[in-house]
């Protein structure tokens, strides 16, 4: 296949970026998107060019490390499925393809396709952990949970944090990220106690960091490789309710 | 081609009845007073699962740590993608586990080279990983009844598996990292992300200290601390193709050991048997088929050479079951070098179907119906769809062994220290439990081990000497000017090779002859061939010249290092001429082809010195009290 790649170059931070066409002759239906990428990055290499920069890790859809906006639409055209692995079998010979990274306020570029998201670690720190210091823990058998519950925590549980849902959001916002750990740890017992604090305090913290806010359009949901569900959003607006109606000195 | 050294000793390990080791040395280990631990720094490099969990359980204990990884987030360190699960010596199915079994199956499943008191700490320790991790909300799968289900794995006849569907990793790791940030908010761990370690400060003999690249700026700093831990895991992309993440890499535990630290059994690899077959020249990574997956498929390939039909159209008789043929009592869950071995030989043999065998859920699906297996794998035959196009409840998978994890890493003793005093090696990147071949679920079980257990409780020892004094600013300014000299030689080459390029070829290279076969002329040729690559990788290479966030500049340090480490992997493999777990040299296997030990010869670990010229070997050997060492057999 012959393709023509549209990649967003920014040489910083502070540099303006812009849409540069590249030719990349020779690809094959089986490589990954990624792999096309490296493809073009040696040859620019040898040319004398700089490379194009873009995050990337595992490669096996689990780390959240790659994460580019493909022909407009976050992770491209496959759905629950990560950049690393979109294969270009998804793609027809001649296709152009415009490459971008995730666009948000709290995700500045570092580097061409590369953002910042530290805003999302921020957000866990805030409270999205059960607070179970090493060695105090009870056998793991003493608090059954039942296994609907336990399902649904684990739903919850496998986002991967790459941000596609803060990219696809009309207004910025990481409440399906925020919502998906607020959800893993209310559905589990060992999450009551922190319950109430833990979704205030990470929903400060998710506005502190420049998220917008959820006005549920659910294009988070539709971009997610994981398919986190927007039910966890209301999950989330529920708690936060509860929470927030109760006064601040007996909330857990 | 190597000097022989003075023997090594691991002089911190206890003696007495194996299953009070653990007791007695945390009783006999000195202990720091909370009021001292908060003048004390430790800096952790790496957040997977041993280094996240360090940094955490080290930060609550009152202890000031400074945690650095390279990756953007210290969510994505490559522990994420472990799929399978823990082992836990619980005994939650009544099936006769024990910890003395779980011991007893690692110690035997390693070929007999590992330590027997470090493995027993790790079986002891393996209940307490269960526990926390559930009281931290890690969403184990469940039965109906509430109680947690388990799993058996390759290398066991009982049910000891820990797991949470295929993304058990993912979910360990998140509860360390969820651990890790708690603490980042308390202000006990000051969190570095998108920072590589280049190099060890050692001052005094101690270790003092790393030197860093921050990878957004360019900036090369040194950073200061009473102690330094490294968790940067294993070395397995020296193969260029694994199933590591592209990042991973051997420069931190290779530095250390340019600076002193032994490095133990560089030639133990694993070869993982159920991995995705290279698909083309264009291949960047393989991806694992979690070994979970042996648990209901069978794995088959024809049993004539060059059947070229499809494989619905092969009947029963005509399909060659192999493992279940050879090892019938535990079929298609042997241990991973094992099966490995045994696809390479049918493949060899002409037998192979598309570069790889058969893995085949039919007679799973007939027998427990389709959504019984989704609910078990379902996220993996996702996975494997995607990446091959074709779908596994239709067509069986097709496997093929790939490097998935090194048993080798720096040399540390009972209490996790390397050589040099202050620098302590946890999770993959040491050497210690897993001897020969690491069995499934024993990896996660390991890094957890020593980052919320052992390490905790033996650094005190070291740490009740310090706060130790200022650091020599001559020994700082030495190493920080050593890496950015050598920053400044790979942007100077400006050759007409790119790095990937090299690697790939030194993947080549180590792939076929420091393989899953190994034998003496094919070691010999590839020392002879990374030698040259080497000296032409720092002629010909090409980095671009940017001086701040430069991803080609990165992987040129990394490969320059595994150009390094190759050459060590090789002596070690051609020095050990007998062949054990995951090292199998072709001129010694029994009769029907099994690794042959010679535990006369080589019942020892190999822990090399650096000298820059040939290395020095120090053995230390190996004594077994409780295990006695057979042939293994899986029969």
């Amino acid at each position: 296949m012959n393709l023509t790649l549209r990649i967003w170059r920014q040489a910083g931070p502070r540099e303006r970026g812009r849409m540069v066409a590249y030719e990349v002759a020779g690809v094959s239906p089986d490589m990954s998107f990624l792999e096309v990428l490296d493809m073009l990055n040696e040859r620019l290499t040898l040319e004398g060019a700089e490379p194009v920069a873009f995050d990337h890790d595992c490669r096996e859809g689990i780390c959240g490390a790659c994460g580019l906006v493909v022909n407009g639409v976050a992770h491209g055209p496959s759905k629950a499925t990560t950049t690393c692995q979109l294969h270009m079998r998804h793609f027809r010979d001649g296709d152009t393809i415009d490459v971008e990274p995730w666009r948000a306020r709290a995700f500045p570029v570092v580097k061409d396709l590369v953002v910042d998201r530290g805003a999302l670690d921020r957000v866990i720190q805030a409270g999205g952990y059960v607070s179970a210091p090493t060695g105090s823990a009870p056998d793991a058998h003493a608090l059954p949970v039942p296994k609907e519950d336990a399902d649904a925590a684990f739903e919850a549980a496998t986002c991967i944090g790459c941000g596609a849902c803060v990219a696809a959001c009309p207004n910025g916002s990481a409440m399906l990220f925020t919502a998906a750990k607020v959800t893993h740890l209310a559905r589990l017992p060992q999450g009551q106690p922190e319950r109430q604090s833990r979704v205030l305090d990470m929903v400060a913290a998710h506005d502190e960091a420049g998220f917008g806010g959820c006005t549920n359009t659910g294009e988070c949901t539709a971009v997610c490789p994981k398919g986190i569900p927007l039910e966890t959003i209301g999950q989330l607006n529920r708690d936060y309710l509860q929470a927030a109606r109760r006064p601040a000195r007996s909330r857990p | 081609m190597f000097s022989v050294g003075a023997p090594i000793k691991d002089s911190r390990a206890p003696g007495g009845p194996i299953e009070t080791r653990w007791d007695r040395r945390r009783f006999e280990a000195r202990l720091v007073s909370p009021a001292n631990r908060r003048r004390l720094t430790v800096i952790v490099v790496g957040t997977g699962l041993a280094g996240a969990s360090a940094a955490a359980t080290l930060a609550e204990a009152g202890y000031r740590v400074r945690s650095y990884c390279y990756q953007d987030s210290p969510r994505r360190a490559h522990s994420i993608a472990a799929q399978g699960g823990i082992n836990a010596a619980k005994n939650y199915r009544n099936d006769g586990d024990s910890v003395h079994r779980l011991f007893h199956d690692t110690v035997k499943g390693g070929d007999f080279r590992s330590r027997e008191s470090n493995v027993h700490r790790l079986a002891q320790v393996s209940v307490e990983i269960i526990d926390q991790c559930v009281a931290q909300g890690v969403p184990f799968a469940r039965e109906y009844g509430g109680l947690l289900d388990n799993r058996s794995f390759g290398g066991a006849q009982v049910s000891r598996t820990f797991y949470a569907r295929g993304q058990t990793g993912q979910q360990l790791l998140l509860g360390a990292y969820q651990a890790l940030s708690r603490q980042v908010a308390a202000g006990t761990v000051e969190a570095f992300t998108r920072h590589e370690m280049l190099d060890l400060v050692v001052a005094d003999g101690r270790a003092r200290g790393i030197v860093v690249r921050d990878l957004v700026t360019g900036e090369i700093t040194t950073e200061l601390a009473d102690a330094v831990v490294l968790a940067t895991g294993g070395y397995g992309n020296v193969f260029f193709l694994s199933t590591n993440a592209k990042g991973c890499n051997v420069t931190a535990s290779w530095r250390a050991h340019r600076r002193g630290a032994l490095f133990a059994n560089p030639c133990f690899t694993q070869i993982h048997p159920t991995c995705i077959p290279q698909s083309g020249p264009h291949q960047s990574k393989l991806t694992l088929m979690s070994e979970s997956l042996r648990n209901d498929g069978r794995v088959w390939v024809p049993a004539k050479a060059g059947d070229g039909r499809a494989p619905g159209d092969i009947p029963e008789g005509e399909r060659d079951y192999y493992l279940e043929r050879m090892y019938p009592s535990f079929g298609n869950l042997v241990p991973r070098d094992i099966a490995s071995r045994a696809a390479k030989n049918v493949c060899d043999e002409g037998r192979g179907v598309g570069s790889g065998v058969y893995l085949d859920f039919a007679d799973a699906i007939a027998r427990l119906g389709r959504a019984a297996v989704a609910e078990r794998y379902g996220n993996l035959f996702e996975m494997y769809q995607r990446i091959t196009g074709e779908d596994p409840y239709e067509v069986p998978m097709r496997i093929y062994p790939a490097v998935h994890y090194t048993m080798g890493g720096l040399w540390v003793d009972y209490d996790l220290q390397s050589t040099i005093p202050g620098l302590f090696v946890i999770g993959e990147a040491n050497f210690s439990d897993h001897g020969a071949n690491r069995l499934g679920a024993s990896a996660l079980m390991q890094g957890l081990a020593d980052g919320y257990f052992v390490l905790p409780n033996t650094i005190n020892d070291y740490l009740a000497d310090g706060p130790f004094p200022a650091v020599d600013p001559s020994a700082e300014s030495s190493a920080l000017a050593a890496v950015r000299e050598r920053v400044a030689r790979l942007l100077a080459v400006n050759g007409d090779r790119t790095v990937d390029s090299f690697h790939r070829e030194l993947g080549r290279v180590m792939w076929d002859h420091c393989g899953m076969e190994r034998t003496d002329a094919g070691l010999r040729k590839a020392i002879s061939l990374v030698r040259s690559l080497r000296d032409e990788f720092w002629a010909r290479v090409r980095v671009p010249p940017s001086a701040g966030f430069n991803q080609s500049l990165e992987r040129a340090g990394r490969v320059a290092d595994f150009l390094e480490l190759a050459e060590l992997m090789c002596v070690d493999a051609l020095h050990r001429t007998e062949s054990c777990g995951g090292h199998f040299r072709a001129e010694s296997q029994t009769p029907d082809g099994e690794a042959l030990r010679d535990d006369a010869r080589f019942s020892y670990v190999a822990a090399w010195e650096w000298t820059g010229g040939a290395p020095v070997l120090h053995r230390e050997d190996l004594e077994f009290e409780y295990v006695t060492p057979s042939q293994r057999s899986y029969k």
